[in-house]
């Protein structure tokens, strides 16, 4: 640095004033076209390795669960031994992996191609395949109807109690108060093994459906929504001090209008994200309810019904235990990895 | 301890007294809600025994009557009437048998699982991103995404029937030894969890290093400093720990053939013995709801800087 003549005045370079020449400017544009917020996190959740894999094994059981029972040659109620008009046939019951029954023995001996049963039979003589990969479609199908019957009972009264405040405000947080610090697995199970008989399904379209699984989603309807919009709540009412509010607010908008056009867009990526994680979670409270009896109606298997079934084969039928076990780990670990994954992904508070 | 938290501790005492009410509350009209109520079985019986029951157990009295009469006696006298399954026996009586085991094994759950957890949560922390650390951190992923159900009958399936190391059957002092680390197992992972981030926190705070640069041993930073304040948030977790616990013996219990209270649950849920089912509920919500009233008080305590609000 040169020695300035006067230390204290300002000294002003003028070569730092000069107009920027046509090199400078071309060098200030930015080549890449704009990224939206939406197209950011995908590229974030696609470099983070573990999360994009967890989401393939998730599509991967997902699809499988749908599309093979279409083709499958068994159905899960189906008992093999059992044929009209014959006397049951006890040599399919509890058959090991690819093996016969003896009818099925004698046909291919005729030269005859049999399907294989890949995990073998259960104790009624079903195949044991078909019936796991219904029990994922049960188990996943459960997990995602109930997180999203969560997911619009807590966005709708988080956002109310989160936008008009008060009183309303008040009222409802203390009801929150008290559904979350009961005890929810206690609750649950008090209601399921009640609810199924309270209810009367027959000649309605949800008899199909079974009286356990419609009580699982009321539980899930009447406990679970409080976190859900314990969070929306939080959000919104960070959100409401917005500009963009007031500035809605004068010109005349309605409350459910600022609601649903302003507010809950920008609390979009929280909602996913914990819808995400609220998933595994319906699913692990179904195969545990399963587990105790609360769960599907029989023939329809769960992976936790399954699971509890095979425990009195232990012994012998050991396999018929781990194949549901690790089936429904799998999912309730990609999911769990995926969801933390789309959280780093599209939570912009915790990038920094 | 100043006004504030004195303010905290009475508003959440108000709030755990109001949650078991509702408990109680839920659970009465819920079982009301059964065809025929709680105190009558499925089977038919005559019109004159039914009456007879009826009188006996206060049904011909107006629902709201019985209710007061239900809470005043779980209230005063902690009684929750008679079994309806087990004919002369007590609800109360049959859940003091089965205290004695279940409390026997949360109470070694507990203590193995934060143990352990807060050691091995410690030590990922301290090697952050080394081997151990990462080894710790996928082993630990693992036991979270597994529901204790399936973790306990593979252990069951493992050590109990391949390797016969230990008996099936739970009612004997070694036959505890798989149901406790079943229950542990899940605990114990999120403790991990728990303390490797908050270890990770306190480790980045200024008076660490001011602890470092004046020459402290660094045992004793780990020990006395670190470890200390990273144990605050491990507090927390030992409410919803507890509840854990609780629903995780109601199917530990039942496929280890525990004696305890979560067997007699379950049987009673499958037995339809709703006298049972309403006593159990209760006694398990009331102390999972103290439990939780618990930890956060001493959060509260233990750390003064934290708003709870």
């Amino acid at each position: 640095m040169k020695m300035m003549k006067k230390p204290f005045s300002m000294q002003v370079d003028l070569e730092q004033f000069i107009p920027a020449t046509d090199k400078d400017k071309e060098y200030m544009v930015q080549m890449r076209p704009s990224s939206t917020f939406f197209r950011d996190g995908l590229k974030r959740l696609l470099k983070n390795k573990v999360a994009t894999a967890a989401f393939i094994i998730i599509v991967i059981i997902t699809l499988s669960s749908i599309i093979i029972p279409f083709f499958w040659p068994y159905s899960y109620d189906q008992q093999l031994g059992v044929v009209p008009r014959k006397p049951v046939d006890p040599s399919f019951n509890n058959l090991a992996p690819f093996e016969y029954g003896e009818t099925e023995q004698k046909r291919i001996a005729e030269g005859e191609s049999v399907f294989p049963h890949i995990f073998g039979t259960d104790s009624a003589g079903r195949d044991y395949f078909i019936r796991i990969v219904y029990g994922t479609r049960i188990s996943l199908a459960v997990g995602f109807f109930a997180s999203i019957i969560v997911l619009i009972i807590g966005l709708t009264i988080g956002s109310i109690a989160g936008y008009f405040g008060g009183k309303i405000d008040l009222v409802i947080m203390r009801i929150v108060d008290i559904i979350y610090s009961l005890p929810d697995m206690l609750m649950v199970i008090l209601l399921a093994s009640v609810l199924k008989l309270v209810l009367d399904l027959e000649g309605t379209i949800l008899e199909k459906i079974g009286s356990n699984i419609i009580s699982l989603f009321i539980v899930f309807a009447l406990l679970y929504w409080v976190s859900m919009s314990r969070l929306i709540r939080g959000q919104i009412l960070s959100l409401r001090e917005q500009e963009y509010v007031l500035s809605s607010q004068a010109t005349g908008a309605k409350g459910s209008w600022i609601i649903k056009k302003h507010l809950l867009p920008n609390c979009i990526s929280v909602i996913i994200i914990s819808t995400a994680l609220q998933i595994p979670n319906a699913i692990f409270t179904e195969s545990y309810l399963s587990f105790l009896g609360l769960g599907v109606n029989a023939p329809m298997p769960s992976l936790g019904s399954l699971a509890s079934d095979a425990l009195n084969g232990i012994t012998t039928y050991t396999y018929r235990l781990i194949i549901p076990a690790v089936v429904i780990s799998l999912i309730v670990l990609s999911l769990n990895l995926f969801g933390d994954g789309l959280r780093d992904a599209f939570d912009p508070k915790l990038n920094g | 301890m100043n006004t504030k938290t004195l303010k905290y501790i009475i508003k959440r005492l108000l709030l755990a007294l109001l949650t078991i009410w509702v408990v109680i509350t839920v659970t009465f009209f819920v079982m009301h809600a059964v065809p025929g109520g709680p105190f009558l079985g499925e089977k038919a019986i005559s019109a004159e025994a039914q009456a007879a029951l009826e009188a006996k157990y206060g049904l011909n009295k107006p629902l709201f009557e019985q209710y007061l009469t239900y809470l005043r006696d779980v209230v005063f006298k902690f009684d929750f009437g008679p079994s309806i399954k087990q004919r002369g026996r007590m609800v109360i009586d049959i859940l003091s048998d089965g205290f004695r085991t279940s409390a026997k094994l949360g109470i070694m759950a507990v203590a193995g699982s934060t143990v352990l957890g807060v050691i091995l949560g410690a030590l990922a922390a301290l090697r952050r991103n080394k081997l151990i650390d990462k080894i710790i951190m996928v082993v630990t992923t693992a036991f979270v995404s597994m529901p204790s159900f399936i973790m306990g009958s593979l252990l069951l399936a493992v050590f109990a029937v391949s390797l016969g190391w230990f008996p099936a059957n739970g009612s004997t002092s070694s036959g505890l030894v798989l149901p406790v680390i079943t229950l542990a197992l899940y605990p114990m992972a999120y403790i991990t969890r728990l303390t490797r981030s908050s270890m990770l926190d306190v480790l980045g705070q200024d008076y660490i290093r001011t602890a470092k640069a004046k020459g402290v041993p660094a045992r004793k930073v780990i020990f006395k400093h670190a470890l200390k304040n990273s144990l605050i948030p491990v507090i927390t977790y030992l409410g919803p720990e507890l509840a854990y616990i609780v629903t995780g013996s109601l199917v530990v219990e039942q496929i280890f053939a525990v004696p305890g209270i979560g067997r007699a649950f379950v049987s009673s849920i499958t037995n339809r013995d709703y006298t049972m089912i309403m006593g159990t509920t209760i006694v398990l919500a009331i102390l999972i709801v103290v439990m939780n009233l618990v930890s956060d008080i001493c959060y509260k305590i233990a750390d003064p800087r934290i708003n709870l609000e």
